[in-house]
């Protein structure tokens, strides 16, 4: 069960030069895929783009057909309380599990905000997570 | 002569050199050559003083066009090959009976060195006119008595036929033919078991093309190299060992230089090649260019012989400079391949940032295996960087760009951008 709150970011590798996000954001525009959420990660000359998407699947052809090299990445989105603390709670509870945050980006949308999550051992943050409380957004993000 | 001591070598050697020189003064252009460097052939006296001699350059004996280099007399010259002359005029070489003999020993040596004799059917897969490489091998093969079949080039099923029906046991050619001949004999659901032996040369040629010949031919294949100025194929030539090709140092003088200051490169050191043929009659050459990249091995042979050559590496036309080291674009190729995350494609820009030269390598990764993640792309980058840097000894920026993104080239590819020069 804590499979369904596994969710397939998608990372594409970008070069670090103009144009290069307009061309990953446009040819999603083109396929009609929405962008919940996404973070840049940059490191010498190049960085990876990471998105969730309402169409995971769609999206990785997309961009793999056009030429981007792109792959699926395991995180997990936990609702977050959108006032002070919010955070402190839910790192508070990997930090005592002795998960480690590999990476993480959050959104604030229409139904609270959401912290992504890139940690070392998904499984085991997700049975900390739920058993402590915490509400994680499901698989299938466009239902 | 393989094993002749390495005293009674440099003896033969200088005799040779010197009577070398002097087969040479017959000719206009090094009268001339000599006179402006002020040395005389009675001047050398050890080999290291071939270094007070000057170079000769490709566009010296094609500026002789036709028969201006030539020290002996037209009636005694038997034969008659030219060079390919992709560029302006051919370049005109001349063969006395002697030197005919000579190649045909060379060549002789070289088939006995891999272990072919007279038990061996022998199809010359090359073209038999003006190049070099099929006459000089069909009468090297014939003096050592192997079964010769001139089938020279074309006619591929026709070529498959003959192997499997005469039972050829070596074959030579060129290693792009030889690739062909595989792809036809495998759609004619042949196996060519006869086959032991290929001898590949007349193109450079990797080792892992080396390793597929090797697996669809099901022969030992040998490097073979030389150049129609030293008589055609012969000159340098894989022994058993295949580590290396060996010259023939009682014919062949053999330097490597630094092709931009013309300064001699210690053993080891990788360079042109500069040969000065010791017993050519027709056409006496000193200190010739061939442009061919290479480095001496000093480490010796296994096999006992004399000192080998690299396989060559590259041209020197293509040699870069930076930071006072020689890098040669071929190098960069060779690490770049060899690595599974490098994608097809790659160029390097060489820029000048305050008065340092600065090589940043653009590298395609390839289209399998990436992982998202950023910290494995990082660590590629600098697996890159640090194997670039074992091989050149030179620190490079490795730019990690997409698949597909550099541009694509349909003839000879321009990998190397040099933006020194706008300053």
């Amino acid at each position: 069960m804590e499979k369904s709150y596994i969710v397939k970011q998608i990372s594409i590798f970008s070069e670090n030069r103009p144009g290069r996000l307009a061309a990953i954001a446009g040819a999603l525009r083109d396929a009609g895929i929405n962008i919940f959420a996404f973070s840049i990660a940059e490191a010498d000359g190049f960085g990876v783009v990471r998105a969730l998407v309402d169409q995971p699947d769609e999206a990785h052809r997309t961009l793999t057909d056009l030429g981007f090299r792109v792959s699926f990445t395991d995180v997990i989105g936990v609702k977050m309380r959108d006032e002070p603390g919010g955070l402190s709670d839910i790192a508070s509870i990997l930090g005592d599990a002795g998960i480690n945050i590999e990476y993480a980006y959050a959104y604030s949308g229409r139904d609270g905000a959401v912290l992504i999550l890139r940690v070392d051992q998904v499984e085991d943050a997700i049975r900390q997570i739920l058993g402590r409380g915490g509400e994680l957004l499901k698989a299938s993000l466009s239902g | 002569m393989e094993t002749i001591r390495p005293d009674e070598l440099a003896d033969l050697q200088l005799k040779r050199l010197k009577w070398s020189l002097h087969q040479a003064q017959k000719v206009g252009l090094y009268q001339r050559k000599l006179k402006e460097a002020g040395v005389s052939p009675d001047d050398i006296r050890t080999l290291d003083d071939v270094e007070k001699l000057p170079f000769t350059y490709k566009k010296e004996l094609r500026a002789g066009y036709p028969f201006g280099l030539f020290a002996t007399p037209l009636k005694e010259i038997v034969r008659i090959h030219t060079t390919s002359g992709t560029t302006g005029k051919p370049t005109v070489v001349g063969y006395t009976r002697q030197d005919l003999e000579n190649w045909s020993e060379l060549i002789a040596r070289n088939m006995t060195m891999i272990g072919l004799g007279e038990d061996d059917i022998f199809q010359n897969a090359v073209n038999y006119g003006l190049f070099t490489g099929g006459l000089g091998f069909h009468y090297g093969a014939e003096k050592i008595g192997m079964t010769v079949i001139p089938s020279a080039t074309g006619n591929t099923r026709r070529q498959i036929e003959m192997i499997e029906d005469f039972g050829v046991t070596a074959i030579h050619c060129t290693p792009s033919y030889a690739l062909h001949i595989a792809e036809v004999a495998e759609s004619m659901g042949k196996t060519l078991d006869s086959l032991k032996t290929g001898i590949f040369g007349a193109e450079p040629w990797s080792e892992s093309m080396r390793t597929e010949l090797e697996r669809r031919l099901g022969v030992k294949a040998y490097d073979s190299y030389g150049l129609s100025e030293m008589y055609g194929p012969g000159v340098a030539f894989e022994c058993p060992e295949r580590d290396g090709l060996h010259i023939w140092h009682d014919f062949y003088l053999t330097e490597i230089i630094d092709p931009k200051t013309g300064e001699r490169l210690a053993p080891g050191e990788r360079g042109e090649l500069v040969i000065t043929p010791l017993v050519k009659e027709a056409l006496p050459l000193v200190r010739y260019r061939t442009g061919d990249v290479t480095r001496l091995m000093d480490d010796g042979c296994a096999c006992g012989r004399g000192p080998k050559i690299e396989r060559i590496t590259g041209r020197s036309d293509d040699m870069l400079v930076i930071r006072g080291i020689n890098v040669f674009p071929s190098q960069i190729e060779h690490v770049l391949r060899a690595l599974p995350e490098v994608g097809e494609q790659f160029i390097v820009y060489i820029d000048r940032v305050k008065h340092l030269d600065e090589m940043t390598i653009e590298v395609e990764m390839s289209r399998a295996g990436f992982s998202g993640e950023l910290q494995d792309l990082a660590r590629m980058q600098k697996k890159i960087t640090g194997e670039l840097h074992n091989t050149l000894g030179l620190r490079t920026a490795v730019k990690l760009v997409e698949p597909g993104s550099l541009p694509r080239f349909e003839g000879k590819a321009k990998r190397v951008v040099d933006r020194r020069g706008a300053i």
